[in-house]
């Protein structure tokens, strides 16, 4: 509990003390924002921590080779996070579910075990230096662009383009049949996603003095598909309070560090099993109501069917 | 060449064992058991625990191991897919579920300490242990010029017995067809009268002993036991052999196993042992690009 009282009596101090923390939930609320986005279009994609390592390695080898501006090398690694996504996603998004998590899995483990672990530039396994990192300084960049990028998607489920990838979701044959370009659409939301999980990539190279090729296998994958799961992917408020939420816990309840999987595992069944829309979703902040309590006031909640 | 073929062939047995067992959850519920690897872990952990810790002698270690196993697949199927059926949630909830599951086993163990809650399972922490050296008898046998160790020709043998073993009782006996009947059509299978719950159920014994007796042979072979061995040596591989195979396809899934053995060790022999890790996956992204049925599945389902 001195984790709220402290936040509240001293904010300066709790700031000071916990600022990597912070950082570290900033990143990985983006990261989840941008599982968010395929999740919206009806598509269980988990490359995320594939284009995240793009956009990191990218980063510090123009940093540490070419000295250009860190802002620049965030932009270069994102953008050549989304243009690898193109390439990836003609091929996959021909599938669906299960088959899609399944390759998009083999895409992020074929690039860390068979490219950055082989190719000389990128240290191979050792992982690579990266002297010019700032971690408090780099804190402010992440705070600044998670609001705006979480405003930028919420506006973008807005569009056409938003309703497209939720009339993808509910019903793909239904969407096609009403002109909806699919293949388009899903692919836009694929290279989004990209990016912004480049951009994190990018981001968080700026608070480590070292970029290791272990962070970006699977564990980090199945760690971003959590938050947003347990958050809600109904809209973009759901992965970050996911985020924020289970990267904060470990810190609230002290006791839980050591067995902070098994804290994640518990939840992860208890939410998919009694409250399938997540956190924040239909029903609004409502906790699990007992089966003999009347829904008064909530309309059939019914889950995302992409979920 | 001729020696590393024949590594090929245990290591290939290992994924094939683990592989029958992820193949026939995906086949018969429609789900992507991901606890598997969890259940491949524990298997080689409650076997060394009982060997290293509690001197049971191996054999009898190994058969409770592999019935704990067994018992865990019951866990899985309560805790984590049957109220999801109940609801009728999308298979993807199923796989998120057994995340969860597969969390809190690999965590249980990792933070397992002499004197912790779980220091009768295991003492090791995050380490990496072996079976003592005296407590499983290892012949060797020279052979043509080759190098044979008893326990692999224990690992070959067992997996092709329990193959044949399995596949003769999904072909030929009653029970076998309730499960075919049940993976081709659940609706009908329950008007037929058959109890689809019990034929998960079992479905989930069978898969989790299985893997967990992949596991224990994959310590007795590897030499490695440790809470990640699941995760980092099979759980993806063993997806790649499943769809390399044809998911749901048993045949597949062993055949599956021996090809990837054989694809790594050809990689390993051509391109050194840096690239021999990354080839299942692309073999795997090929292959599900391509021919997304696997090499010997029939047509694609559409699940979502």
């Amino acid at each position: 509990m001195d984790f709220f009282i402290q936040l509240f009596t001293d904010p300066v101090g709790f700031y000071n003390q916990r600022e990597l923390l912070l950082a570290q939930i900033g990143i990985n609320a983006i990261l989840a924002i941008a599982l968010f986005v395929t999740f919206y279009s009806g598509q269980l994609t988990l490359a995320n921590a594939g284009f995240m390592a793009v956009g990191a390695y990218t980063t510090v080898l123009m940093t540490n080779y070419w000295h250009t501006p860190l802002p620049l090398n965030i932009l270069v690694g994102a953008l050549l996070a989304g243009a690898i996504s193109v390439l990836v996603g003609l091929p996959v998004l021909r599938l669906r579910g299960v088959f899609l998590a399944i390759a998009t899995i083999g895409f992020v483990e074929a690039l860390r075990l068979g490219v950055i672990l082989n190719v000389p530039i990128t240290g191979e396994g050792q992982g690579l230096q990266n002297p010019t990192a700032d971690p408090l300084g780099g804190i402010v960049p992440i705070v600044i662009s998670l609001p705006i990028l979480a405003y930028v998607i919420w506006r973008l489920t807005q569009t056409r383009l938003g309703q497209a990838w939720s009339a993808i979701r509910e019903d793909e044959l239904a969407a096609s049949s009403n002109g909806i370009n699919v293949p388009l659409y899903k692919m836009i939301a694929f290279v989004i996603s990209a990016v912004i999980a480049g951009y994190a990539g990018g981001l968080e190279t700026h608070i480590n003095f070292f970029v290791d090729p272990t962070e970006y296998g699977i564990v980090r994958t199945i760690q971003i598909l959590t938050f947003a799961v347990v958050g809600g992917v109904t809209n973009v408020l759901g992965p970050i309070v996911g985020a924020v939420f289970l990267t904060a816990l470990p810190e609230i309840v002290r006791q839980f560090q050591s067995y902070r999987d098994v804290v994640n595992g518990v939840i992860l069944i208890l939410v998919i099993i009694f409250r399938p829309q997540g956190i924040v979703g239909r029903g609004g902040l409502a906790l699990i109501r007992p089966r003999w309590l009347p829904a008064r006031w909530s309309p059939r909640e019914r889950p995302a069917s992409a979920l | 060449m001729a020696q590393q073929l024949l590594n090929a062939i245990f290591i290939g047995s290992i994924y094939a064992l683990f592989a029958v067992g992820y193949t026939l959850v995906f086949g018969v519920l429609d789900v992507l058991n991901l606890a598997h690897s969890a259940v491949f872990m524990l298997g080689a952990v409650i076997t060394y625990s009982l060997v290293a810790l509690h001197g049971v002698p191996f054999l009898p270690a190994a058969i409770v191991a592999v019935i704990v196993c067994g018992l865990l697949g019951l866990l899985i199927e309560y805790v984590a897919l049957r109220p999801l059926r109940r609801r009728n949630a999308p298979p993807i909830s199923a796989l998120i579920s057994t995340i969860g599951l597969a969390l809190i086993f690999v965590a249980i163990v990792e933070q397992a300490k002499p004197g912790s809650f779980f220091g009768w399972l295991w003492q090791d922490g995050a380490n990496s242990v072996r079976f003592p050296s005296n407590s499983v008898p290892n012949p060797t046998y020279h052979l043509l010029g080759l190098t044979i160790e008893g326990t692999k020709l224990i690992i070959l043998a067992t997996t092709l017995v329990l193959v044949l073993v399995l596949g003769s009782i999904i072909r030929f006996t009653q029970a076998g067809r309730g499960l075919r009947a049940v993976a081709e059509n659940r609706r009908a299978a329950t008007l037929l009268g058959i109890r689809v719950d019990r034929v998960f159920a079992s479905t989930l014994f069978v898969s989790s002993a299985l893997g967990g007796l992949a596991g224990l042979l994959f310590g007795l072979a590897i030499s490695d036991i440790s809470p990640y061995i699941g995760r980092d040596q099979v759980e993806l591989k063993g997806l790649a052999v499943i769809v390399l195979g044809g998911m749901g396809s048993v045949p597949g899934a062993v055949i599956g196993g021996y090809l990837l053995g054989l694809i790594e060790v050809l990689a390993f022999v051509r391109f050194g042992s840096n690239i021999e890790a990354g080839v299942a996956f692309a073999a795997l992204f090929l292959v599900l690009v391509v021919r997304p049925q696997g090499l010997f599945g029939a047509r694609l389902r559409e699940r979502i």
